[in-house]
């Protein structure tokens, strides 16, 4: 599935602000893991899924999806197979744009855009019934503007377009960190069930180490650029946060003040 | 100070309104769709004016030649486009030099400073001595382009090219090119700027290396006060491409009664820029002072029970 190969990537190389960000790091995802990805701030988490991307090249190693070597493409190139999920709930959607052409925009990521009509009726039924499922109305407001939506809304929304195609392998980058506890539960349980109907291979960032535990197979831990900590199968089940903390002294404010 | 000769004078505005409604299309495409503001259009109008005179001087017709001007702002927009996303040249200042490298080739385009053409000698299409049949006829002009527009902006391709300007992380996280589409914009953007040039020449009567100085301010005016008074009515892509050639239309009439009113000529440019500071002032002080909270809720909840 997702292999990363000795992956390095260092920021302003050579002055005084020189952060080595990811150093290093080697991690073999497989088909229909969902791992999730905990580490303090500066830890080379949201660095990691950017490599992945291709937000910005590597400066060594290798980045891997089902043989496909991704190092050398570009950040659009890679979205064909990459459904992305941002911390921001303004980045992840066009806000001047209405909702069913954002998700027309998804519905054609991996594929030729042409000068055919932007949105058929047939696609439009689709986009409703994809719209319902997540519960929140917005199957009737198609021709909203998305600026207008909460930031819950939008960052369903995201997910939504992100599994619209359904992609090898879903990057969610704190994705609910800036909602209010309840909006983050639900978009958590949205993330969920499109993750179990589809069996995606999911990689998601969090700072909340109860979400971390309580959602996926499997879970890492980053610490200075590196993968400290890999946690799978009855253990990652069995894990509780007193396991973490106790087994390996996490010292993070943000961390703990999330409990 | 008549007022007839002010009313004598009307049409003249509206028929050079219209056709600078044609380059404010062409600003809008790249300050409002592509967040770009572009400073090649300056040289890009004459280019357009003097490879439409030069091609009718050298026995093309009229359609040819507009062609002809069309083509040579899709290679200016080109070049903007290359410069900016090539070789990492931040968009403003590959306008600028684009602009500036067009002051030599007008140059020779024109094969000097100017060119006059003569509407009793060739076959223009346009003329300020028949100023009604001018006006039909780029009125015409004006609903095919937004007509063509409105078309493309609805395909794939237009709006991938919407939602580069509209969140360029968005588009490349959804598989956007979004540098092509930065190219694309500046083309097409550039080539309405020439044809508009192309036309204006045929209206004027001449072609001058000088005629597009400050024309982006102008396009910036239109697209402006299109936006600002008509905003609230036309909501559809179709209706604000109205609004903005409305707009230049506006401009015009606005600076007709200015120098009706006895203002020398030469505070035109001051003028201008002074209507372009208020409109924009104008949307900023709305959204600032507006209580723009509560009005924004408010218009929220109005639409939520409508749909």
């Amino acid at each position: 599935m997702l292999e990363l190969r000795d992956v390095h990537k260092t920021f302003n190389a050579g002055t005084v602000n020189e952060k080595c960000a990811v150093d290093g790091v080697n991690l073999t995802l497989e088909d229909g893991d969902f791992v999730t990805v905990i580490g303090g701030n500066g830890a080379g988490k949201s660095t990691m899924l950017n490599l992945i991307a291709g937000v910005y090249p590597v400066d060594q190693g290798k980045v891997l999806l089902n043989e496909t070597d991704l190092t050398p493409l570009p950040e659009y190139q890679r979205a064909k197979f990459l459904g992305r999920v941002f911390q921001d709930p303004m980045m992840g959607t066009a806000a001047t744009m209405e909702i069913e052409e954002n998700l027309a925009l998804a519905y054609r990521r991996g594929k030729v855009r042409g000068l055919g009509h932007g949105i058929s009726n047939a696609e439009r039924k689709l986009y409703r019934e994809k719209l319902a499922t997540l519960g929140l109305g917005l199957e009737d407001r198609m021709n909203t503007k998305v600026g207008l939506l909460s930031g819950g809304q939008r960052q369903a929304l995201t997910l939504l377009m992100a599994t619209l195609q359904k992609p090898a392998l879903l990057l969610l980058d704190e994705h609910t960190a800036a909602l209010d506890p309840k909006t983050a539960d639900k978009v958590l349980q949205l993330t969920q069930e499109m993750v179990d109907r589809d069996h995606l291979t999911t990689l998601m960032v969090t700072h909340n180490m109860k979400h971390a535990i309580q959602y996926g197979n499997r879970l890492i831990m980053m610490d200075s650029g590196r993968v400290a900590v890999d946690i799978r199968g009855e253990e990652k089940k069995n894990l509780t946060v007193s396991d973490l903390l106790e087994k390996f002294h996490i010292e993070n404010d943000r961390m703990l003040l999330s409990e | 100070m008549e007022i007839a000769n002010l009313l004598n004078a009307l049409p003249g505005a509206v028929g050079q309104g219209l056709i600078w409604g044609i380059m404010a299309i062409g600003v809008f495409i790249t300050y409002k769709i592509l967040d770009i503001a572009d400073l090649t259009v300056d040289g890009t109008l004459a280019t357009g004016g003097a490879t439409c005179i030069m091609l009718l001087h050298a026995g093309f017709p009229v359609w040819v030649a507009l062609l002809g001007a069309f083509a040579a702002g899709l290679g200016a927009g080109l070049i903007t486009g290359l410069l900016h996303t090539c070789m990492g040249i931040p968009a403003l200042l590959a306008g600028i030099l684009t602009q500036y490298a067009l002051w030599s080739v007008n140059l020779q385009i024109l094969d000097g400073a100017n060119q006059s053409i003569s509407v009793d000698k060739y076959p223009l299409l346009i003329s300020s001595r028949y100023v009604s049949t001018a006006i039909w006829i780029v009125a015409l002009f004006v609903i095919v382009i937004i007509a063509v527009l409105y078309w493309f902006f609805g395909t794939s391709l237009g709006c991938g090219l919407r939602a580069s300007g509209a969140n360029p992380n968005m588009s490349r996280a959804q598989g956007i090119n979004v540098n092509l589409n930065k190219i694309i914009g500046l083309m097409l953007s550039n080539a309405l700027v020439a044809l508009a040039g192309g036309l204006l020449g045929q209206y004027q009567g001449f072609a001058d290396v000088k005629m597009g100085i400050g024309s982006i301010v102008i396009g910036l005016a239109a697209v402006i006060i299109g936006e600002t008074l008509f905003s609230r009515i036309f909501r559809n892509f179709a209706l604000r491409l109205l609004g903005v050639v409305l707009g230049a239309i506006i401009y015009y009439v606005v600076l007709q009664t200015i120098s009706w009113f006895g203002i020398d000529s030469d505070f035109q440019k001051m003028l201008t820029a002074i209507i372009v500071a208020i409109f924009l002032a104008v949307s900023y002080w709305k959204g600032r002072f507006a209580r723009p909270a509560k009005k924004r809720a408010a218009v929220n909840s109005a639409k939520g029970e409508v749909k």
